[in-house]
């Protein structure tokens, strides 16, 4: 069976989705990644989604489960290079990702990932 | 895709990304906006979902049009034969749903369309088709 694969990169997990998904391979990606934040203890993960020509309400809510999942695992998700096509096609659709936190691409969303790490690592409450 | 009309099923979820590939394919082939091809793409997904979803598996019928030399279109039937939606208006209300999506995809499929047609019998089958211009 085809799967997203899920790569470390020191506390972080990232993940970048090659193919156009169907839902069952979504919905693996979604149990792998959850898999992986407690067997890696990843503090972050960033999800590629720069090669998908469409995010529906289907993959939205995946990402969406994604975030929520990580963040009551103690971790940060990050989604970055949404092509704007995409963009606007989400927002007609009336869907606008909320809780999901996004960056243009992999280095601004590493970036935004050490900083919000750095920052819930001195112990104080964040989101 | 070089004769059409074509009948895709909708029978799984790789029918699903078929039914994408095939719709984009179209678009490209008609010129379609970068923006376009994105929102027929998308209608299309939502819809081939619910034809699957909620109607069991069905099939869907993709047209080109060819209006006149400006005016070029992709026009998309799914139809089913699962047990139908009673109530229209209310399935296509943002946030409803009787299964465990979002219950924005009908909804989202009219609005990223230029036209919507829906027909549905319950016991019957379900049918929706759009059309989006160039």
């Amino acid at each position: 069976m085809d799967r997203v694969p899920i790569l470390r990169l020191g506390d972080c997990l990232l993940v970048t989705v090659q193919v156009d998904m169907h839902d069952e391979l979504a919905m693996t990606l979604q149990d792998d990644l959850t898999n992986k934040i407690v067997a890696t203890k990843a503090r972050g993960v960033l999800i590629d989604i720069s090669a998908l020509e469409m995010v529906d309400s289907f993959i939205g809510r995946m990402l969406g489960n994604i975030a929520a999942m990580s963040r009551i695992l103690d971790a940060q998700t990050v989604v970055v290079g949404m092509q704007p096509a995409v963009a606007i096609t989400l927002v007609e659709l009336g869907l606008s990702l909320p809780g999901i936190r996004t960056a243009l691409n992999v280095d601004a969303g590493l970036a935004l990932l050490r900083k919000v790490l750095d920052r819930s690592g001195e112990g104080s409450y964040v989101d | 895709m070089s004769i059409e009309p074509t009948t895709l099923p909708v029978r799984s979820g790789e029918d699903v990304v078929r039914v994408r590939q095939a719709v984009r394919t179209l678009a490209m082939d008609l010129g379609f906006s970068l923006v376009d091809q994105t929102k027929v793409i998308t209608a299309a997904s939502e819809l081939a979902r619910n034809t699957l979803t909620y109607g069991g598996g069905g099939e869907v019928r993709i047209e080109r049009l060819n209006d006149g030399p400006k005016r070029a279109g992709v026009r998309l039937t799914f139809e089913d034969r699962g047990p139908g939606i009673s109530n229209i208006d209310l399935a296509l209300t943002d946030g409803f749903t009787t299964g465990n999506g979002l219950g924005l995809g009908l909804n989202g499929a009219r609005k990223l369309s230029h036209e919507f047609d829906i027909w549905s019998q319950p016991g019957v089958g379900t049918r929706v088709t759009i059309t989006r211009w160039k």
